[in-house]
């Protein structure tokens, strides 16, 4: 009997974790504008609606996103799109002009959550016909796929008729300027105190000041600040600033903004408040 | 000496925000803009009651008891004022919570009382109605929780060290948060009746 005792511990311990944790459903990682962590879709359907998803956006740069869940319990489906778009960005900064469609499989529960910008052509009361009327009479009949894309061609119908700002031609990816700017400083210092040992302060200065304010150049920052990162690094390594550098933490702001996830669909920072409907069946 | 005014200037500049007096200013800015989210919101949904009371009348309105609940409801809401200077006291946050709480409480009945009637659910404007109420609830949900998260923010560079020391100089308080308006009425375990009759089913 006394062995029992510590798994009757060890049981307790799990509830209480169990209690603790309530496991939401985490929020994917966005890599493609179709998300379907359901099997539901078939591949050449997928592929489908994800290149029609890619071309609105080169047309009209709103990004429309579709995401098929299990369940999203214990959350509802609101909760758990909020959270989603949040994570996500949906939509082009400052304009907000991202959709998401979720669609939660086991729970019968479909949700079109609207980004900031286009509550004015999607209100509430339009995307609930659009849920109602147009998605869940698919839905109804199993038919999964065809909901989807009528659903998004009637937000396609929908956006067309808004007149946002034009795409822009070359997305340019939004680096995080503080850190490209920060990691090429340090890192022009820092590189700058070994060409200063090996070619004098005047060469070595040169060097590390070219190669930082090309750096700043290749991530597609203006000239200006690429001059002023080059002008500063050379002063730095020139005047010597290098030697009692920032010994060590160079490492600064983690990463560079581009080349995470091979799937190359990003969010482009839109914002949304909780607007949209969600129906079920 | 004028590189002793620019020095100054630098250790000054320094201070004050090692002291975490613009975090402090900057969180306190933000608790506003989400205040005014909220409020925003709030304001949407009182504006959709008057169209909503209309076209529900139009079908029930014999149901008066739900329709003047929420009518006065509203326009108790509208009596009280939600200027900023409310995240400070309070006593007068806590009214304008209950005051929409009591909007909220009538609104879900109103939206109880509707299932029973077929051809109401049916009128195309008030389905629109409907998702416009829904939206702009989930709309003040998120708006709050917004809220909650900016003054939890402030709360905690309040009352952390050293900003608190800050904060005591330039008098700025923890502020109130969002409760749960039906506390109590949570932790009771709900019952379940069955002798009285059940609502008509919806279809």
């Amino acid at each position: 009997m006394p062995s029992l005792f510590p798994i009757w511990i060890f049981a307790a311990f799990l509830t209480l974790v169990g209690f603790e944790a309530r496991a939401e459903m985490v929020v994917p990682p966005l890599q493609a504008r179709v998300t379907d962590l359901t099997g539901t879709l078939k591949p050449d359907e997928r592929a489908g609606l994800e290149s029609r998803l890619a071309a609105f956006e080169a047309e009209k740069g709103s990004q429309i996103a579709v995401l098929l869940v299990p369940s999203t319990e214990p959350e509802t489906i609101e909760q758990y799109a909020i959270r989603v778009v949040d994570a996500w960005k949906l939509g082009r900064k400052g304009i907000d002009d991202g959709v998401l469609i979720l669609l939660a499989k086991q729970d019968r529960t479909v949700r079109i959550e609207v980004g900031r910008g286009l509550e004015g052509v999607i209100p509430d009361a339009v995307a609930n016909r659009i849920v109602e009327d147009v998605m869940i009479p698919f839905f109804k009949q199993g038919d999964f796929y065809g909901g989807l894309s009528e659903g998004v061609d009637s937000l396609f119908a929908l956006v067309r008729g808004e007149p946002l700002p034009a795409p822009a031609g070359e997305r340019v990816p939004d680096t995080d300027v503080g850190g490209v700017f920060g990691l090429s400083i340090l890192g022009g210092i820092f590189g700058g105190r070994i060409l200063r040992f090996l070619f004098g302060p005047l060469l070595g200065g040169l060097i590390a000041g070219t190669g930082a304010g090309v750096l700043v150049a290749l991530f597609g920052l203006p000239v200006l600040f690429a001059l002023f990162v080059g002008f500063f690094v050379f002063m730095a390594v020139f005047g010597g600033m290098g030697r009692a550098g920032p010994g060590g933490w160079y490492g600064g702001p983690g990463g560079f903004g581009g080349s995470s996830g091979g799937g190359g669909f990003r969010g482009g920072g839109g914002g949304f408040s909780g607007g949209g409907a969600s129906g079920r069946w | 000496m004028r590189t002793l005014i620019a020095g100054l200037v630098l250790i000054h500049t320094l201070l004050l925000s090692g002291c975490g007096y613009n975090t402090l200013q900057q969180q306190d800015e933000q608790i506003k803009a989400n205040w005014s989210e909220v409020v925003n919101q709030y304001q949407r949904r009182a504006d959709l009651v008057p169209n909503l009371v209309n076209v529900v009348k139009g079908y029930a309105g014999h149901e008066r008891d739900v329709l003047t609940q929420v009518t006065e409801a509203r326009s108790r809401v509208g009596s009280v004022q939600a200027t900023p200077e409310l995240l400070n006291d309070p006593q007068a946050f806590s009214r304008f919570q209950a005051a929409q709480g009591e909007l909220s409480g009538a609104l879900s009945r109103l939206m109880v009382v509707a299932e029973n009637y077929p051809q109401l659910k049916a009128d195309t404007l008030f389905r629109d109605l409907q998702a416009q109420l829904e939206g702009t609830e989930n709309r003040i949900t998120v708006a709050r929780n917004r809220y909650i998260a900016a003054v939890q923010d402030y709360n905690v560079t309040v009352r952390s060290f050293p900003t608190n020391l800050t904060a005591r100089i330039f008098g700025m308080e923890v502020k109130p948060n969002f409760t749960v308006e039906n506390e109590r009425e949570i932790a009771r375990p709900p019952t379940v009746d069955f002798g009285a009759p059940a609502p008509a089913p919806a279809r």
